[in-house]
Order: C-alpha cells, then sequence, then structure tokens
C-alpha cells in the first residue's frame, strides 16, 4: 500500500466540475419549478410610499407578486449569528422584503413569481413602487458624526457596537522613544465567487418537509437560520449544498432571497428557483473588508517595538450580516501584533452600519485587514528608524523558543519558527545582492521595489468555548461518519462543507492512509443536511484542521472495533494484532494476517462476532479542537514602478508558508496561488466605489478589475513544517494565507519603490493613475 | 440577464435587411452579437425586432482589387488578424483585430458590428481611420461610401442612416515599405484600450498616418503630430516633440489630473518607437 497523505493527487472532484457534470443548484430541475425574480431598490435610502402589483400580476405567467406586506407578518428577521461580547450590539431588523424603508441599493421590496424566468423577469419591471428617497450615508467615519441620517431608528449615530480589548496604553506612548502615526483605509472589495447564488425551495405537502438546495458555505447553519426565519422545524427543514463554485465568504450568510424562496414555495405548493445575475451578485452578495484604521506604533530608537494600537470604524452595510459583527472585531482586533512579540497592544473598534451592501467574511476575514495594518506599520517604523524592514522583523518577531506564545489578548499562537520561513525566502531572493541592484538602477531612473509581510493569521476555527466566549451564536466543532460497507468500501460523512477547496479528495486521502484502502475505495459525501446529523460548514480555514480531526478520529473507531473482530478471527488477544497497509495480523507472524475488506465482510455477516461486539462496521466523531491553529510564514515581492505612467509590474512573488503538515501538496498549491491572487488583487486592482448617494459605481465586470492570470509572474514557493499541536492530523489551514500575506508585501514593495519621490503611503487599490499623480505631486522630492 | 421579449427574423440578403429595418421604431441588426446581446441581457437595450444578418453571403469575404482591400463586414475578429491578404496588404488593421477582446470575442464578434456599434473604446476606429478606410454602406438610395474620418460622429452614433446597412470596409492597401503598430493599454476590469494608438509610417517617411482610441469621446486622428513628423521626419529627436504636440491637441475630457494626456504622449511616443523598430 503506498504513502498516499502527503502526495499530490489529482482532485477527485475535477473528474466532474472540468467536464460540466457538476450539479450546481440552478443545474436543478424539479417538476413544476417556476421562478422568483425580485424587485429590487434603485435607491441606497428610501421611504417605500407604495408598491402597485396590479399590472405586474395580469402578466402571462405570472402566478403571484408578493411584497413586504405580504411577508412581514409571516417570516421572522433575518437575525446576525455573531454578537461580540461587552460590545453593546443593536439588532438592525432585517425584513426578508422591505415594506418601509430600503437601506441599500439591492434592498428587495417584492417578488414575482412566475412559469419561467423570462416572465418573472418582464413582470418584475411592471411592478411600480413609488419611493421617497431620504439622504444616505456611505462612509463608516463620517456616518458616526453628528447630524448624519441615521440608516436604522433604533441606531444612535449609526453605531452598531463599540468593541474595545486591551487596557489604556497612554502612557507607554507617552514615554515611547518613537510614535509612528497612520490611517489606512481598507478598501471594500466584492468577492465575486464565479457561482452566484442561487435558491430553489420544494415543500412536500405529504410531510409537511420543506427542501431547500442552496450555495452555502454551511448547510446546518442555513438550516439552523430558516428555521427560525419561516418557522419550519429543523426536523421538517432539508438544506442541500451540492457543487458550489466558491464562496470566500460570501456564501456564509443567510440571505433574504432564499427566505423568500422557501416561503413562496410553501405558499404555492411550487418549487420556487431564484438565481442571482452577475449584476445582483455586485449589489446584494455581502461585502468584504472595508475599514478606516487610525494605527501607533510605539518603538525604540533601535527597533523595538513596543506597543501597537488602533481606533478603526468598521462599514457593515445597510443589515448585519449573519457574521458581519465578528470579522472586524474577534478576527481583527485580537491578532494585531502578527508575528510580532509586542507587550502593549489595544484595540477599539465602532462597527458602523450605512446604506451600503452588507459586510461580512471574505477571504482572511478580519485576519487581512489586522496583518495589512501590522506589516504596513512595521515598513512605516523601519523607515522612520533608519533601519532595514527585515533587520526590524527579525528583532521583533517571536522567537521559536517562544512557542506557545501568549500574544497580548490572550491568544496561543500554537508553534513555528517564524526565523526559519523568513531565513529561507531571504536566501531565495538573495536579498543583499538585490538591494545592490536597487541602488544601482535608481541612479539610472528605474524604480524597484522590495516589500515584506512575515505574517501569521489564527484558523481552524476552533473550540466551540471560545466561540462561546467570543459571541459567535454557534458551536466550532466538527463530525464524521465512516461507514464501512460490507465489501470494504467506504463512505465518508462529514459536516464541513467545502465548495471548491478539494476535500473530497484530501479527505479520501486521510482515510484512505489510515485503513489502507485505495482512495478510490472512499466516497466523501458533503453539504446535506439530510445526509448529515451536524456540522459548521467550511470558512476560517477550518475545513481540515476541525473536519480533518473529526474524520481522523472516526476513522480510528473503526480500526478500533475492526481490531476486535480481526483478533476473534485469528484467534489470538486483541493486544496481539497489529493493522498495518490494510492488514491485520499478529504480531511477531506476518503471515497469519486478514485484510480489513474480510473482517468488514465478518461484521456484517456477524456469523460469528466477539463478545459484545455490534454487528457492521461504522465510527462517527465529534470533534472540538483544542485550540485554534496559526499559520505563519514570510513573503516578498519585488516590483518596479514606471514613473511615465505609474505602472506597477510584479516581478518576482516568494512565498515561503508553513501550514503544519501536508496532506496533498497539489491542492496546497493551488489554494496558496488563489489566495496569493486574490490578496494582490486587494492591493492592486480591485475596490468598490460608492458615490454619495449610495450608488456602486463599480456593479460590473466591466468597471470592477479582478485580477486576471496573466497580470502575475510565476509564484516562487516553499514551505517549513512545524505541526499544530491543536490538532490530531498536526495541519493548520491553508485556504486564506496568500490572501493575508500578499496584500501589505506589495504595497510595501510599492512604497519601497516610490521612496526616492518621497511618498510614503497611498491608498489602495495602487491604480497607476494614482501612483502617477503621487509621483507628479512629489518631484521635488526625487 | 434575460433579454425582454422581441422579434427575431433572419434576413437573406442586403436589401431585406434594409427593409426589417424600417418595419419597427426599434429594430436592431444582429451580426457577431458581442455588443448588441450584453446590452439587451441588462435590459438596456430592448430592441422590438432583432434581424440576423449573419447569413447574408454580400457580407462575407475578404479581397483584394486595384490596390484597395474589401473586407466584408461580416468578417469576424479571428479573421482579420489572421487573414494572409490583410496581413500583407493592410497589416495594421490585423494587428488590431489581433488585440480585440479574448478569444471568445475575436472568434464572434466581426468587423462591421463593431464599427457601426462605435463604442468609443474599441478598437477598430483606430485602425480605420489610420488607414483612411472607407465604408461601404446600402440603403434605400443605393450604396454610397462614407470616409471613416466622418464614420464616427459620437459615441455609439455613427453617419449611417436609420435604414443603412454596412456592408464592408475598403481598406487602401499600405505601401509596400510600410511600418506600422497598434499599441493598446487595456483597462485592468474591461480589457478595452484605455488608450489605443495605431499608426503607420510609408513612402520613404513621407506619409505618417495616426489615430487614436479609447480616450476620447471618439477616436481621432493626431494631425497635429502627423503633420510635424512629415515634415521632419520620425527619427528619434523628431517623436518626443510630436508625442507632446498629440497630447497637447488631444480632445481629451474630464482630465482633472492631466493623466489622460501623459497616457497619449506616453503612449504615441511607444507606438512610433516600436513601428520605427520593425521597419528594421
Amino acid at each position: 500500500m503506498p504513502q498516499v497523505m502527503g502526495q499530490a493527487l489529482k482532485r477527485h472532484e475535477d473528474i466532474r466540475l472540468i467536464r460540466g457534470r457538476g450539479q450546481y443548484t440552478d443545474d436543478m430541475t424539479l417538476p413544476g419549478m417556476v421562478y422568483a425574480k425580485m424587485v429590487r431598490s434603485p435607491y441606497a435610502h428610501a421611504k417605500i410610499l407604495s408598491v402597485d402589483t396590479q399590472a405586474a400580476q395580469a402578466m402571462p405567467g405570472v402566478l403571484a407578486v408578493f411584497t413586504g406586506q405580504d411577508t412581514k407578518d409571516e417570516l421572522g428577521l433575518i437575525p446576525t449569528a455573531w454578537i461580540p461580547p461587552n460590545s453593546d450590539l443593536k439588532m438592525t431588523p432585517h425584513p426578508a422584503l422591505a415594506f418601509d424603508t430600503v437601506r441599500y441599493v439591492g434592498d428587495a421590496v417584492a417578488v414575482v413569481i412566475a412559469e419561467t424566468p423570462y416572465q418573472a423577469q418582464d413582470a418584475a419591471d411592471q411592478v411600480q413602487v413609488q419611493y421617497q428617497p431620504l439622504e444616505a450615508v456611505v462612509h463608516p467615519r463620517e456616518a458616526v458624526e453628528d447630524g448624519r441620517p441615521q440608516v436604522h431608528e433604533e441606531i444612535d449615530h449609526n453605531i452598531a457596537f463599540h468593541w474595545t480589548v486591551g487596557p489604556d496604553l497612554d502612557a507607554v506612548f507617552q514615554q515611547a522613544e518613537v510614535v509612528v502615526r497612520h490611517e489606512f483605509r481598507q478598501q471594500r472589495l466584492i468577492p465575486n465567487a464565479m457561482e452566484p447564488r442561487a435558491a430553489l425551495a420544494q415543500y412536500n405537502n405529504a410531510t409537511d418537509e420543506l427542501t431547500v438546495w442552496v450555495t452555502t458555505q454551511n448547510p446546518h447553519i442555513h438550516r439552523f437560520l430558516l428555521s427560525g426565519i419561516l418557522g419550519i422545524p429543523e426536523h421538517k427543514l432539508r438544506v442541500v449544498a451540492i457543487d458550489v463554485g466558491g464562496g470566500f465568504g460570501s456564501k456564509i450568510a443567510c440571505y433574504p432571497d432564499e427566505v423568500v424562496a422557501s416561503w413562496a414555495a410553501r405558499k404555492l405548493h411550487r418549487p420556487v428557483k431564484w438565481t442571482e445575475t452577475r449584476q445582483e451578485n455586485f449589489l446584494i452578495t455581502s461585502h468584504g473588508r472595508d475599514h478606516v484604521q487610525e494605527v501607533e506604533l510605539a518603538g525604540t530608537r533601535d527597533g523595538q517595538i513596543q506597543a501597537i494600537r488602533v481606533k478603526a470604524y468598521s462599514n457593515l452595510g445597510a443589515y448585519l450580516s449573519t457574521a458581519g459583527p465578528g470579522v472586524p472585531t474577534i478576527l481583527f482586533g485580537l491578532i494585531i501584533n502578527g508575528a510580532y512579540n509586542i507587550p502593549h497592544a489595544s484595540a477599539d473598534v465602532y462597527g458602523v452600519v450605512t446604506n451600503t451592501t452588507p459586510v461580512d467574511a471574505y477571504r482572511g476575514a478580519g485576519r487581512p485587514e489586522a496583518t495589512y495594518l501590522i506589516e504596513r506599520m512595521v515598513d512605516l517604523y523601519a523607515r522612520e528608524i533608519q533601519m532595514d524592514p527585515v533587520a526590524v522583523r527579525e528583532k521583533n518577531l517571536v522567537q521559536a523558543e517562544a512557542f506557545p506564545y501568549t500574544n497580548p489578548f490572550g491568544l496561543q499562537y500554537d508553534s513555528g519558527n517564524y526565523q526559519g520561513t523568513l531565513k529561507i525566502a531571504l536566501d531565495m531572493l538573495d536579498y543583499p545582492k538585490l538591494r545592490e541592484e536597487q541602488a544601482a538602477l535608481r541612479k539610472d531612473g528605474k524604480y524597484i521595489g522590495i516589500g515584506w509581510s512575515t505574517y501569521v493569521e489564527m484558523c481552524g476555527l476552533g473550540p466551540s468555548e471560545v466561540a462561546g466566549a467570543v459571541g459567535f451564536q454557534g458551536g466550532l466543532w466538527e463530525s464524521a461518519t465512516v461507514r464501512v460497507h460490507p465489501t470494504g468500501k467506504v463512505t465518508v460523512f462529514t459536516g464541513a462543507s467545502p465548495h471548491g477547496q478539494g476535500e473530497e479528495t484530501t479527505f479520501a486521502q486521510i482515510v484512505g492512509q489510515e485503513l489502507g484502502i485505495p482512495v478510490d475505495d472512499i466516497e466523501i459525501v458533503h453539504g446535506d443536511t439530510a445526509r448529515i446529523s451536524m456540522g459548521w460548514g467550511t470558512y476560517g480555514s477550518r475545513t481540515t484542521a476541525v473536519g480533518g480531526g473529526a474524520i481522523h478520529l472516526a476513522t480510528q473507531k473503526v480500526i478500533e472495533k475492526a481490531k476486535k473482530i480481526a483478533a476473534h478471527k485469528l484467534e489470538v488477544s486483541e493486544s496481539d494484532v497489529v493493522f498495518e497497509d490494510g492488514m491485520f495480523s499478529v504480531s511477531g507472524v506476518p503471515d497469519r494476517q486478514v485484510s480489513f475488506q474480510a473482517v468488514t465482510l465478518d461484521a456484517y455477516l456477524a456469523w460469528s462476532l466477539p463478545e459484545g461486539v455490534e454487528p457492521a462496521l461504522e465510527g462517527t466523531a465529534f470533534y472540538d479542537p483544542k485550540n485554534f491553529t496559526y499559520p505563519f510564514g514570510a513573503h516578498v515581492a519585488v516590483v518596479s514602478v514606471d514613473p511615465d505612467t505609474g505602472d506597477i509590474h510584479l516581478m518576482r512573488y516568494i512565498a515561503v508558508d508553513d501550514i503544519g503538515n501536508i496532506i496533498n501538496p497539489m491542492i496546497v498549491e493551488g489554494q496558496i496561488h488563489g489566495g496569493l491572487v486574490q490578496g494582490i488583487g486587494q492591493a492592486l486592482y480591485e475596490g468598490a466605489e460608492y458615490d454619495a448617494e449610495g450608488q456602486l459605481l463599480t456593479g460590473s465586470l466591466l468597471d470592477y478589475a479582478m485580477p486576471k492570470a496573466r497580470f502575475f509572474p510565476r509564484f516562487e514557493t516553499a514551505h517549513t513544517v512545524t505541526p499544530s499541536p491543536h490538532n490530531p492530523l498536526g495541519v493548520k489551514g491553508v485556504g486564506e494565507t496568500g490572501a493575508i500575506a500578499s496584500t501589505p508585501a506589495i504595497v510595501n514593495a510599492v512604497m519601497d519603490a516610490l521612496h526616492p519621490f518621497g511618498i510614503r503611503d497611498l491608498p489602495m487599490p495602487l491604480t497607476p493613475e494614482k501612483v502617477w499623480q503621487a509621483i507628479q505631486q512629489n518631484q521635488g522630492g526625487r | 440577464m434575460l433579454t425582454a421579449p422581441f422579434e427575431f427574423r433572419r434576413a437573406s440578403t442586403v436589401n431585406e435587411a434594409s427593409d426589417l429595418l424600417q418595419q419597427g421604431t426599434e429594430v436592431k441588426l444582429l451580426a457577431g452579437g458581442h455588443s448588441l446581446l450584453p446590452l439587451m441581457k441588462l435590459r438596456l437595450a430592448a430592441p422590438e425586432m432583432v434581424v440576423d444578418i449573419s447569413g447574408i453571403p454580400e457580407l462575407h469575404g475578404v479581397s483584394v482589387h486595384d490596390g484597395v482591400v474589401t473586407v466584408g463586414a461580416m468578417t469576424r475578429h479571428v479573421e482579420v488578424a489572421q487573414n494572409p491578404v490583410i496581413q500583407a496588404e493592410a497589416p495594421l488593421l490585423s494587428k488590431t483585430a489581433a488585440v480585440i477582446g479574448d478569444v471568445q470575442v475575436r472568434n464572434r464578434g466581426t468587423i462591421g458590428g463593431s464599427l457601426c456599434h462605435a463604442d468609443s473604446a474599441a478598437d477598430l476606429p483606430a485602425a480605420v481611420l489610420a488607414l483612411d478606410a472607407q465604408m461601404v454602406v446600402s440603403g434605400p438610395d443605393g450604396i454610397r461610401k462614407i470616409p471613416a474620418s466622418e464614420f464616427f460622429v459620437a459615441p455609439f452614433v455613427t453617419a449611417l442612416g436609420a435604414r443603412e446597412v454596412l456592408m464592408a470596409v475598403e481598406v487602401p492597401a499600405m505601401p509596400s515599405d510600410a511600418a506600422s503598430t497598434y499599441l493598446k493599454r487595456p483597462h485592468p476590469a474591461s480589457g478595452y484600450p484605455v488608450i489605443g494608438v495605431a499608426c503607420w509610417v510609408g513612402n520613404g517617411g513621407t506619409s505618417v498616418k495616426m489615430a487614436i482610441t479609447g480616450i476620447g469621446s471618439t477616436a481621432f486622428r493626431a494631425v497635429e503630430a502627423e503633420a510635424y513628423l512629415t515634415e521632419q521626419g520620425v527619427n528619434a529627436s523628431s517623436i518626443g516633440e510630436a508625442a507632446r504636440l498629440a497630447a497637447v491637441h488631444a480632445p481629451v475630457e474630464d482630465d482633472v489630473t492631466g493623466y489622460k494626456r501623459q497616457l497619449v504622449n506616453v503612449y504615441v511616443s511607444r507606438a512610433l518607437h516600436q513601428t520605427m523598430a520593425g521597419k528594421d
């Protein structure tokens, strides 16, 4: 039996996905299915004066037109599921269909149900809504000023919560030799998963059961929330996510659209399908980031960082999304010291509601916002004290001997050798030589820059006890059932819900390795509340660390039981049985052996089982991890800047990551590449823009620059392996590292290139026009 | 992304298409569909009738006669890019077509459709202007020719009459010694040119033609730069001044930072250097 853990096996799921045989929600067709089309507000903030549905009702093929008045007494409000402690969080009442006020462009006010999607759209165009436009607020810091319009009556100054962590650090800052202050704008990003969202709901009036196929990263959380909103008990509600084409956090939330489709399906006794257009995806599917951060760093003249603090205004959009409040608090504030041993830290975060699309997790979720802050500040500090940015990092990184390291907020970093990854990156780059080249090129009027990011992040979310302590309204353990069939083939049921990450392959590798059976004999089932007892889904780079941990434990239970049966068959005591490569053998007598498959058949036939052993063979585990995991690494970008056009050319990108043990290096490489591209996208290309009236100006792929493959050089990647002690597989998670680490590396590199022009910082994205203009304004500094 | 209802017709002759154009208040011709269909799917356009002209034989084919290359309006971008006659006689047109959109767009989009759509950010207007091409159009009063310089009136507006159909583009063959460049700066999101400079130098340097697209409300000829280069000859020292002249006279709007004129300056200079390098 060859080793399968650690092998770059091709992805099992790709056989169907690349042949167009994947089954996405919108691919589903049911007999009698009808189509929903939402009528959406063109205003960011307005009173609804009237909704006239008469003309639409009379259109061909229309079954019904429902407004917020029809649903408001029949549907519960859509809640947030993350209430950070001690933050005085106020709920934002969020009806599925707005009935008195609309609060962002795209807020739904009515739905048309028709026999065909064309008829639904035609009729939706005929729904006449009279609005009284109100003044809008868009910017998170402006929204809290006196005299601004309020998004929700209940929320004074638009402050939905105020969350602080850490002590008063005024004394530390007053006594510091060096204080660096800077304000960063984490621009708003639009996730743009390849598959837009969709929902299909079917009501069975014989059993009173509702089945909802929906694009979700967490079907059981969706069931939990939908149950409350719809008033359907969980045992009568099934949520299914078959193939899901990416999420990046935008498919965590429970949205009005699936609520309305579900309600209408029960009302009309017809299956109702709703499919988002790309245009709607820009307007209504959750956005990411959007902070204003006022940051201060205190340190000594010789490069010792003493304190970091931030006051942040986080834009949450018009309503608090499912995980929205947790992102700019727990997932951001608690890790602003990054990979550095900084004794003092504090964070002060205002969660602000505005007339914009709700904001929720987006790849990295809070940790990119924290990493950008600290990595940029380290560079600004290095400039201030005229030290090399690498020297400052070496001086302040948590030392390898210090693990487990407790950060100023009490997070326990699991394991690592931060200097180790930095050393490898320095060698790959040949840093001293590149600095010499840089100096020589500057004399010729050519500007290259080198940018570092030595990051750490917390993921593998996470222990449930901690989830409760930080206000996440759910558990964060994971379930697994490993069901061995009579022939020795295996079905694995996981509560994690991969949607492109490749766990149908990596999970099979775990089970295949441990049972010593071919991976082709293993099927991974996920994303169906009727087949999987419970689970908390896929986000926060938790799937392999937590879901994989559960699978490992369930597999061990199978082996334990099989061993008893094997001992019985071999007529030896259990302690004399050795299990290796799929064979049970008698210790010291290797030719007395029986295969896993033969034992399995015995378990099912049950003709002769040992005393007290039940028939069949399956193991179930509910695994709650000991703690978060902390992947880390050193990234470095090399860029050149063309002063004539402001163009930034990415010349090299080196990523040295430590994500603990690696199960499938090819999948890991893919995750890193994808993360890098999204992180670099934020640095250079992407940014949602609203005008003062709350209209989204970057509402399509014509305006919003998603990164393209041709924008990038060949990424140079390397790894160190420091297993995490927090889970049985020693894995740390890799889904988000690239997006977390790369953004500051790029901006640090560009600012390094622009240093001769006296440019200290520019807001992202670093578009050519912005760079050129800054060079024009700073020519004197050259 | 679903269109409003419309009537679909297929025309088999140019006259039939022309007749159908007057049957309703809003009739649109469908060639490759890469401009019209997205607008219809967004319901920004909701024509009553769409007339498919892809099957009209007269609109197809590429030929050369008496020093003029005739390119049928239905010729797809990929064909304009790869056709040996166009590559030999009017390589600037091929080079431009080769960098339109992406592979899918080039496989479906047509030269006639793109020119008649007259998007101010399209690539082809620069090439047909620099080549002094003529648009051959057919309407109720017969066939007439419109010079490229008169064809693009405003964004999405051409000199085409309400019932006229573009049949072909006539491009004078470039001189045998001509060198040419189409230099494009694609927008990172849309891929459309933020600026595209089409230029060619021939007849021993006495003919210098240059047109710029993307940066103004319509594509335009850089006449001041052309005149200066024709007088001074195209060389390393004249290119800088020509680029400056092009930038100063470029009809750009909303250029608060001066970046658009800067791009004209840089791209004209780069396009000319590239052209001269290509002559060697």
